[in-house]
């Protein structure tokens, strides 16, 4: 009879991500319910010392793969391993995280197990046994309720949207061996990108489009980095080469939901509402009247950017300066 | 050098999407139907590596009801040789792991050396296909490339990553996925339009592909749409008034703080 709550924490550069506390602290909420125990893996190079911290997010139990082969990440070993740990345990239910690794993973490991799976969940809820999970559909034109059926059920969750929230529990760690599986992908070469804060997990996300008439962002930037933000960009500014494919944000792009979205010289198109439209509070700054932007912000400006940002920029460190 | 790729059709992302009466499944009437863009990058990628080695054929394998076919035609019009597509009348709901198993299965049917695919389709947005297929057939699979280059048996990738991005290698054959970047996917002449209604383009059912239609009923679903909704509405946007930058700056950032709460 499966038992109990598996959560995958995602641990590269030497740090958990963050999306790793919210999967944890969903998966308390849940084993709370359920009355069932929670266990969080972390597979990683030098991670035992680490992957205590998960237990002041609810883990009543950590299971680490500590070894220097599991540094970086390798998809076939990866799924080997927690195939393993499934089988083993017998887990209820498996959460993951929707990071571009995590959500291969997570596939990969429902195919093994044939298993059900909902990707990009904004929203868990258990109707009786069974796990219900809300996810956008479409572009973000829908919300689906979607049943997972079978045993494990897999739900995936979209970073930003689920709180972290921090309970102490008496859990252990304890250590998992595993049989290193032959990595069929060799990594030859990691580039690591400028800015370590992915855009999916920023709170703060300004954003620039057609408007920034070039590829000079440094107002927003300045703005960005104040906040302690991201910088994302429309489809249009990508393909004009002014940002790199990366910071790309709609349909086409990364889906993100901070807390706070600054629209930039965007005018609003379907696709790109469909990557930013879920944001906690939209703020948009366009000097057309009109702009479809508008229709969907909570907070509009008329006028240009290059006014507007470095005021508004200005106006936070005055207020920070007073405080 | 074979490449298959895995082509989905999807509802144009301009379409205004409408919710059934049953509110399980979206309106299939009145829709403009696509290729799904990620897996334009996929056929021209895949062409690419035809006309590079001259050699080889680009098939394209999507599984989908009849409509579908106008999306392989786009295909073979952009220079794909040959289309397959997959439609059972028996098949009701499918879902992302239910197509994978169809699309393994009849990868099995196909030579290959390579499957190209798109990260995602832009109407499910599940993400999961392609690795599922992987997954089922046993193959690697390096997701999100916006760079390739195969030499003698091995393909070398740069893909996206969440910090960035990797180059890796794996032996074929293998699956990749596509993500922007990777190319500007041409259009179709209308000469090449002309040529490929007279492309082989074949409707395989499950039998065929060595499926038992028996075995994908309802029953057979790991995930079921229990309602749709559309999502709910956001409050009318405020606008700021103000003379001067500075006036509406001040104006924002205090809302922001007092108001959103968010700063
Ligand atoms: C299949 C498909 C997928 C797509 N996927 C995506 C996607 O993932 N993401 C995406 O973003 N787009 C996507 N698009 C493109 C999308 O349809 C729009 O073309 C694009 O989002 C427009 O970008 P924009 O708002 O930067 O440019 P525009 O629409 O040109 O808008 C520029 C805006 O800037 C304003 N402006 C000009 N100067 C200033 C100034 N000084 N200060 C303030 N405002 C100013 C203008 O009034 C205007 O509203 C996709 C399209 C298709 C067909
Ligand atoms: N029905 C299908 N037929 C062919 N390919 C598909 C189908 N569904 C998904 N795919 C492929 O898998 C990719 C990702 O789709 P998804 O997992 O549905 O988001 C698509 O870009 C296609 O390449």
């Amino acid at each position: 009879m499966p038992n109990g709550i598996l959560v995958v924490t995602e641990y590269a550069d030497e740090r958990f991500r963050r999306s790793a506390y919210e999967v944890v602290s969903e998966g308390r909420r849940l084993a709370n319910q359920l009355n069932t125990p929670l266990s969080a893996v972390v597979l990683g190079s030098d991670v035992l010392a680490a992957a205590a911290e998960l237990k002041h997010y609810g883990a009543d139990r950590v299971l680490v793969c500590d070894a220097p082969e599991l540094r970086d990440f390798d998809s076939d070993r990866f799924t080997s391993i927690l195939f393993d740990i499934v089988t083993t345990r017998q887990p209820r239910i498996v959460l993951f995280s929707a990071s571009i690794r995590d959500k291969q993973l997570a596939t990969r490991l429902a195919a093994k197990l044939d298993a059900g799976l909902a990707m990009e969940c904004t929203g868990l809820a258990l109707e009786g046994e069974k796990l219900i999970a809300t996810r956008s559909m479409y572009g973000s034109k829908l919300i689906a309720r979607v049943a997972i059926e079978g045993s494990p059920q897999i739900a995936v969750l979209r970073p930003n949207v689920f709180p972290a929230a921090t309970v102490e529990s008496a859990g252990d760690v304890e250590r998992v061996e595993f049989k290193p599986a032959d990595a069929r992908v060799r990594l030859i070469e990691k580039k690591p990108s400028a800015s370590k804060l992915d855009l999916t997990e920023a709170d703060v996300v300004v954003s620039g489009g057609r408007g920034m008439g070039g590829p000079d962002f440094s107002v927003l930037e300045r703005l960005a980095g104040l906040l302690g933000g991201a910088i994302g960009a429309t489809r249009s500014a990508v393909d004009e080469g002014w940002r790199p494919h990366a910071d790309q944000v709609g349909q086409t792009g990364k889906v993100v939901s901070p807390k706070l979205y600054v629209a930039c010289g965007i005018s609003g198109a379907v696709q790109h509402m469909a990557g930013m439209g879920l944001s906690g509070c939209i703020v948009a700054i366009n000097t057309d009247p009109d702009a479809p932007i508008f229709r969907y912000a909570d907070y509009g400006i008329i006028g240009s950017l290059f006014d507007l940002v470095p005021a508004i920029t200005q106006e936070i460190e005055r207020r920070r300066e007073v405080k | 050098m074979n490449v298959v790729v895995l082509l989905k059709q999807v509802p144009d992302t301009e379409s205004l999407i409408e919710i059934n009466a049953a509110a399980d499944g979206i309106k299939a009437e009145n829709l403009k139907w696509i290729m799904n863009p990620y897996d334009e990058l996929a056929v021209e990628e895949a062409i690419r590596i035809r006309e590079k080695r001259a050699s080889g054929k680009v098939t394209v394998l999507s599984f989908g009801p009849e409509r579908a076919t106008t999306a392989i035609r786009t295909a073979l019009a952009m220079g794909a040789d040959e289309g397959v597509l997959i439609n059972d009348p028996a098949l009701g709901k499918t879902d992302p792991m239910l197509t994978a198993k169809v699309l393994a299965a009849a990868l099995k049917t196909l030579p290959f050396d390579l499957v190209v695919a798109g990260q995602r389709a832009v109407d499910d947005d599940s993400y999961s296909v392609p690795s599922a297929v992987a997954e089922y057939l046993g193959i690697p699979m390096i997701g999100m490339v916006v760079r390739q280059e195969i030499n003698a048996g091995t393909i070398r990738c740069e893909q996206s990553l969440q910090d960035g991005t990797a180059v890796v290698e794996a032996d074929l054959p293998a699956l990749l996925t596509t993500q922007r970047g990777l190319n500007q996917p041409r259009y179709a002449s209308l000469p090449n339009i002309m040529k490929a209604k007279k492309k082989p383009l074949e409707t395989r059912n499950l039998a065929a592909i060595g499926l038992d239609a028996a075995q994908f009923g309802p029953g057979a679903l790991k995930t079921r749409i229990l309602s749709l909704a559309f999502p709910p509405q956001r409050k009318v946007c405020k606008m700021i008034p103000g003379e001067t930058a500075e006036e509406k700056s001040a104006r924002l950032v205090q809302a922001l703080h007092e108001e959103a709460g968010v700063l």
